[in-house]
């Protein structure tokens, strides 16, 4: 639907935070994960103060918002907004990263913002290979899964197994939410959004760093129809990447740095 | 805190910072600069300021990337492992055209070399390691008052020029403690950033910012019609800077036959051997650099068509004279004092003044 399309239909907050059309390949959720994001920050009334920071990978280009974005490094999304938090407080302010950009090159940015529990919200989409340079291995490949650089299917000898970062986000005193979504029906949407609007919801309330995994569909790179992708999903990845909250914190027991307020 | 107080270089940078209205500090530690993130841990959050001590130089540049995006003024320090580090984010800051300053406190390479002073970053720091051919200002104080009233000028040129600043330290002017007088510089006013990200509704035009390193992409104010302009754009902006921002010191040049160039510590050493050379007779003079990118090559082939001659001392193999053959062109004779002149074969030896009187007498 172009933009003249939906303005006659009815101009929404929401289509004024979905600014631009989506260009991602067929099948592709990284524009489902902006829905989702832009629905929120319209609920919250967040997007007039929200600064989105973006990693480098489909994930950062393909939903734009019209809130101020910031773009720096491939991996150091967590430590650019933990900057702008840090020095502009009452700015919301969220990451929007791939599996690669946020485990793999962005291990030491993730894990620092986490261990220091910045009140920022971090979205990781788990595509479960590298979209943009065209399905090489990704930390969350699964194993057996072929890519242009697993030829031979993920080999956990060479390669390892893949890593579950919701279940390690929840390991960390500060991270106040850890949640996995996945993209593979409407009800699976709704509980996604339910778990980016809580992970929301812990940095407005100062409790703690909030983090969302969004299993979403490669269908370009995994070489499935859209609907096959979605069935590979809820066949191959749910399995290994369960669904659900990890951590959900009230925050009471480890925040110095809010209890000084 | 009195106007006037005795205080280490390192110590130096941090009033400087504050004088100048920097609002964050992030950094990691390594020897020898931690008194600089030590002093903004203690001084700075009881100020309402930023301090982060991050997990990495790689976080910590990143974070300025953030800060400065934001609007606000930000630094960080490190020495020269840690200069390796910073150079993607620097890339990145120098693309999206983001103000900050970063002190570098040299010690001694490569790789983890030594923990002692050195000046062996000169061509890392002027060439610029990051990929894409960006360029930083360097600036390069010789006293702890100059790196106390070079840190606001950093700060000013990185807000006028939207352009990362190196403040070029060693281990000596670190750790050195001189008198030092507090004191608020001025300068010109400057434009408001109106191109930081704050959140749209914060925008007088309540339209988004969009901060990125794919230059030829971004909206107003900061647009370019494509890459190219974008590149002719920031090609413009060096040559302004190397227009307007030269800085050198002139010491007893006006009548020198033979001139020493040096910056940093070494150009302390240089002027007392300089004095005993005058003392004796000796037509010889100092040209000092304050910014060493932009070079003072105008000045030096000045004194290359006046005749004179001139002697390189720096502490490392050799680096900037490679701007000094650069400024020279050939035209005549330059000699190098460097490290392998030190008083001791050791991390902790240094060039001294006497080493420096010798090769003065021998070209006199």
């Amino acid at each position: 639907m172009t933009r003249e399309t939906q303005n006659k239909v009815k101009v929404t907050a929401l289509d004024r935070i979905l600014f631009m059309p989506v260009p991602g390949c067929p099948g592709c959720q990284h524009g489902t994960i902006g829905r989702i994001i832009a629905e929120v920050l319209e609920e919250l009334e967040l997007d007039g103060t929200a600064i989105e920071v973006i990693g480098i990978g489909c994930n950062s280009g393909v939903a734009m918002l019209n809130v101020d974005v910031v773009q720096g490094s491939h991996g150091g999304a967590p430590d650019t907004a933990t900057a702008i938090k840090r020095l502009s407080p009452d700015s919301f302010v969220y990451t929007v990263q791939g599996d690669g950009d946020c485990i793999a090159i962005g291990a030491g940015s993730f894990i620092g913002a986490l261990t220091r529990g910045e009140l920022i919200t971090i979205i990781m989409c788990n595509n479960a290979n590298y979209g943009t340079t065209g399905g090489q291995l990704a930390p969350t490949t699964l194993s057996g899964q072929v890519t242009t650089t697993t030829p031979e299917g993920r080999n956990p000898a060479v390669s390892g197994h893949p890593v579950h970062v919701a279940e390690l986000a929840a390991t960390f005193k500060s991270v106040a939410y850890s949640a996995r979504g996945a993209l593979t029906s409407p009800a699976e949407y709704r509980r996604t959004k339910k778990y980016v609007k809580k992970a929301f919801q812990k940095q407005l309330d100062k409790i703690g760093l909030g983090y969302v995994e969004i299993l979403s569909a490669c269908p370009a790179n995994w070489h499935l129809t859209p609907v096959d992708s979605i069935k590979w999903m809820e066949e191959h990845m749910i399995p290994e990447f369960p669904l659900g909250e990890f951590k959900d914190s009230d925050g009471k027991r480890n925040l110095p740095r809010d209890k000084q307020e | 805190m009195q106007n006037r107080t005795l205080i280490q270089g390192n110590v130096a940078v941090g009033w400087g910072a504050l004088n100048a209205g920097c609002d964050g500090f992030f950094g990691y530690p390594i020897t020898p600069q931690n008194e600089i993130p030590e002093w903004f841990a203690s001084e700075f959050p009881k100020r309402g300021r930023v301090f982060v001590q991050t997990q990495s130089e790689t976080g910590a540049i990143m974070m300025l990337y953030g800060g400065a995006a934001a609007g606000f003024r930000v630094m960080t320090s490190t020495s020269s492992p840690g200069w390796g580090l910073i150079q993607e984010g620097m890339s990145h800051l120098a693309t999206a055209e983001l103000p900050c300053v970063i002190v570098l406190v040299q010690r001694g390479g490569p790789g983890q070399g030594s923990i002692r002073h050195a000046q062996m970053d000169y061509l890392a720091v002027t060439r610029t390691g990051g990929g894409g051919g960006y360029k930083n200002i360097v600036l390069a104080p010789a006293t702890v008052q100059e790196i106390h009233d070079m840190m606001q000028l950093s700060f000013h040129l990185a807000d006028k020029y939207s352009n990362p600043v190196i403040l070029l330290s060693d281990g000596v002017l670190g750790l050195v403690a001189e008198t030092l007088e507090i004191r608020t510089l001025q300068f010109e006013p400057l434009p408001e950033k109106t191109w930081a990200a704050r959140g749209r509704d914060r925008q007088g035009d309540k339209t988004r910012r969009f901060i990125h390193t794919y230059p030829s992409g971004a909206p107003p104010p900061r647009s370019c019609p494509n890459y190219v302009s974008w590149l002719g754009h920031l090609g413009e902006k060096y040559q302004d800077i190397i227009d307007n921002e030269v800085r050198c010191e002139e010491y007893l040049c006006d009548d020198a036959e033979l001139v020493v160039v040096a910056y940093g510590y070494p150009s302390r050493v240089c002027k007392e051997a300089i004095n005993t050379a005058r003392a004796e007779g000796m037509r010889v003079g100092l040209t000092r650099p304050i910014t060493l990118w932009p070079f003072p090559y105008e000045t030096l082939r000045k004194k290359v068509n006046h005749g004179c001659r001139f002697l390189v001392v720096e502490d490392s193999l050799g680096q900037m004279i490679e701007d000094v053959h650069l400024a020279v062109q050939g035209r005549t004779s330059i000699d190098f004092i460097g490290l392998l002149d030190r008083h001791l074969p050791t991390d902790g030896g240094m060039i001294l003044p006497g080493r420096v009187l010798q090769e003065i007498r021998r070209l006199a």
